[in-house]
């Protein structure tokens, strides 16, 4: 029955905190209890945290990248790289001969290919970030959900019809990437419209559907290709991060760069949404506009991705769910962290397709596939529980 | 009384200080369903709900399952919009006022809350800080909590005794601690108003008392509104100011536990026979449950 005054679950005692440091603070009606930060300490992310994860992570990039210059089918020792990207960089004295050729492989072929990986894989690994946020998966990635054969179909289907071929019109592939993508971003979008809250399950197997029906489509344009273009599209299809001439590499960097300030411009956002529809709304977010706007951003981003080096899969979503171990879950620092952490993966990735089978090249997506296959596999047969 | 005069819009949440004659709700003829009202085979979920609920109050909505009472608490919070009638909140019109504004003021608590993303209890309480966040373009969307977020967020989860999990993840709750940061996290929102959906469910009877206890408080202490949707007669009967039973989206009685708390309106509304007498202690209606040898259906 009901228990009685004095009853050992009475009110008082039921909310006497435990910890012996905050009892005292329960005080009488009208008292504001003192409050020190230690209660939080360790608990929520500080500034102080988030600039130190952010300086070893750029360090380690630095440095990753130091490495990754100097591997190759030709060595170039690390003294050499600084010394030509010092006078790539100031213009300094003119160099001897012997390092002219060295200096063309690093400037010209070497260093805008682990640019472009960085890029990459930052940007793909920061949409997974977002797409996990807002759909409360953590599986979704843009790969697995059939955003990027999405805009690989959009790519392809410019290129079938030419548009692509002139080097005035490069500019247009990402835009129909981008296309791609959205159409992809629709399809989900509506099923997670439909439902309350679409099952983990069921989005994935809307990936897969969609995945099927784009492959089949870039199958059919493929193979009514001229038989040199289509092989060029299977090669470019695998991933690969054959990296363009600078001033396209430039516009392409600084595209996704502006994508990726407007993601960041979201991060605390995201936060609230992955928290759930809506708890979102009751926490005061217009939950429809936000996602349309992270939607579509994602879908730039892509697309743009995708028209440059083709389906590099689980980026998006191996990556954010290791830094998240690391670092938690908040996403002010889970999606710039992801994105370095994304951006570090893709370059050793691709290094390691440049070196390990010279003097042959394996497709940097083989490679991505192969480690997030696996991982993907362990994480919806072992941590089910986590994403019931 | 005159219409409450905000400044830019916001509604002055400084408690107690004008608890004039403004209802802290005002419904008016509501009627609400799911999907279009011109379809065919629509089915109301609430129908013609009028009730009031006075500020610092805590209103109890009870009623069997799907008499309308979640949905009706998802239209207090704004989370979803009637096709008919009207909500006034503390005077003004709940279709005027923005998702934040109105956020600014209600604080809801939802009924189940599966946690995916490890998030730290303290992150998570400190979440309801964000209808309160400052706003600059120089902080890019990163909005650092400030000490005044800092101090409700710690002051929320003192009171609801969960200041010392305040590292762990929500994700490595019990049922009942997730239940408790979730309120945390809506009492760190500083509102004027608390909805609650069956906040006890999950909860043993030590917190099912505590948290109820937590309520009266905050009523006593902030003038806080307090409208809590409970399977619990008995809870219902004990704590709230009012109740309101619903009845096929309907309300079938609405006034003091003592007036509605009968034999009668048990059987109109549940369709089964209980027993009522006077809690030894309180004096308020005590709902019991039939012993096997009475009839379910009279």
């Amino acid at each position: 029955m009901m228990p009685s005054a004095g009853h050992p679950t009475s009110s008082s005692s039921a909310m006497t905190s435990p910890s012996p440091t905050l009892t005292p603070n329960l005080l009488p009606s009208g008292g504001h209890p003192i409050v020190a930060d230690r209660p939080f300490q360790g608990a929520i992310l500080t500034r102080s945290r988030w600039w130190a994860v952010m300086a070893v992570l750029l360090l380690l990039s630095v440095i990753l990248a130091m490495l990754c210059l100097q591997l190759g089918t030709q060595y170039i020792g690390l003294g050499q790289i600084v010394g030509l990207l010092w006078s790539a960089l100031f213009g300094a004295a003119s160099e001897p001969d012997a390092l002219r050729t060295t200096g063309v492989i690093l400037l010209q072929v070497r260093l805008p290919r682990v640019f472009l990986g960085f890029l990459v894989g930052s940007c793909l690994a920061a949409v997974g970030v977002a797409l996990q946020a807002l759909l409360r998966n953590p599986l979704a990635d843009p790969y697995v959900l059939g955003v990027s054969s999405g805009a690989a179909l959009g790519v392809a289907v410019a290129v079938l019809f030419g548009i692509g071929t002139t080097v005035l019109a490069l500019s247009l592939l990402p835009v129909c990437g981008f296309a791609g993508s959205l159409v992809a971003l629709l399809v989900i979008y509506r099923m997670a419209a439909s439902y309350d809250r679409l099952p983990i399950h069921s989005v994935l197997l809307a990936g897969v559907i969609l995945n099927a029906i784009f492959s089949a489509l870039i199958m059919f344009i493929t193979s009514i290709m001229e038989p040199n273009r289509s092989f060029g599209m299977m090669a470019w299809l695998m991933g690969s991060l054959t990296a363009p001439a600078y001033p396209v590499l430039s516009a392409l960097s600084a595209y996704l760069l502006v994508g990726l300030v407007l993601l960041l411009k979201q991060v605390r956002v995201l936060n609230i949404l992955a928290l759930g529809e809506e708890p979102a709304r009751s926490l005061g977010i217009n939950t429809e506009r936000t996602k349309r706007v992270i939607f579509l951003l994602a879908a730039l981003m892509t697309g743009a991705v995708v028209s440059f080096s083709g389906m590099i899969g689980f980026i998006g979503m191996i990556i954010p769910h290791a830094v998240r171990l690391v670092v938690g879950a908040d996403h002010r620092l889970l999606l710039p962290a992801s994105a370095l952490v994304g951006g570090m993966f893709l370059m050793v990735a691709d290094t390691m397709a440049r070196t390990l089978f010279v003097p042959s090249e394996v497709p940097v997506g083989v490679i991505t596939a192969l480690a997030g296959g696996p991982f993907f596999v362990y994480l919806l047969v072992w941590r089910k529980d986590r994403l019931a | 009384m005159s219409r409450r005069q905000g400044e830019g819009g916001r509604i002055d949440t400084a408690a107690g200080a004008c608890a004039d004659a403004a209802q802290a709700y005002d419904l008016s003829e509501l009627s609400f369903c799911y999907g279009r009202p011109g379809a065919q085979d629509v089915r109301w979920v609430l129908q013609d709900v009028t009730l009031q609920v006075k500020p610092g109050e805590i209103l109890g909505i009870v009623g069997p399952n799907g008499s309308g009472k979640t949905s009706l608490l998802k239209l207090l919070a704004k989370l979803a919009a009637p096709q008919m009638g009207d909500i006034a909140l503390f005077d003004r019109s709940l279709t005027g006022l923005s998702q934040e504004e109105t956020a600014q003021t209600v604080a809801f608590v939802p009924q189940e809350n599966a946690q995916l993303f490890p998030f730290t209890v303290a992150e998570t309480v400190l979440m309801g800080r964000f209808p309160h966040r400052q706003r600059s373009n120089w902080s890019l969307g990163f909005g650092w909590e400030n000490q005044d977020d800092c101090r409700a967020a710690a002051q929320a989860m003192e009171t609801m005794d969960i200041a010392h999990l305040a590292a762990r993840l929500v994700t490595d709750l019990s049922g009942g601690e997730r239940q408790r940061t979730m309120i945390a996290r809506a009492l760190a929102q500083m509102p004027r108003v608390l909805l609650l959906d069956e906040p006890t469910a999950f909860l043993d009877l030590q917190h099912q008392i505590g948290i109820c206890s937590v309520l009266r408080r905050l009523r006593d202490e902030r003038g806080l509104t307090v409208v809590i949707v409970s399977h619990d007669l008995n809870l219902a009967s004990q704590y709230c100011d009012r109740i309101a039973m619903l009845k096929d989206g309907r309300v079938a009685a609405m006034g003091t536990p003592s007036e509605v708390m009968s034999v009668e309106n048990v059987r109109e509304v549940y369709g089964c026979t209980v027993l009522i007498d006077a809690h030894p202690e309180s004096g308020l209606p005590r709902i019991t449950l039939p012993g096997p040898s009475l009839p379910v259906h009279p």
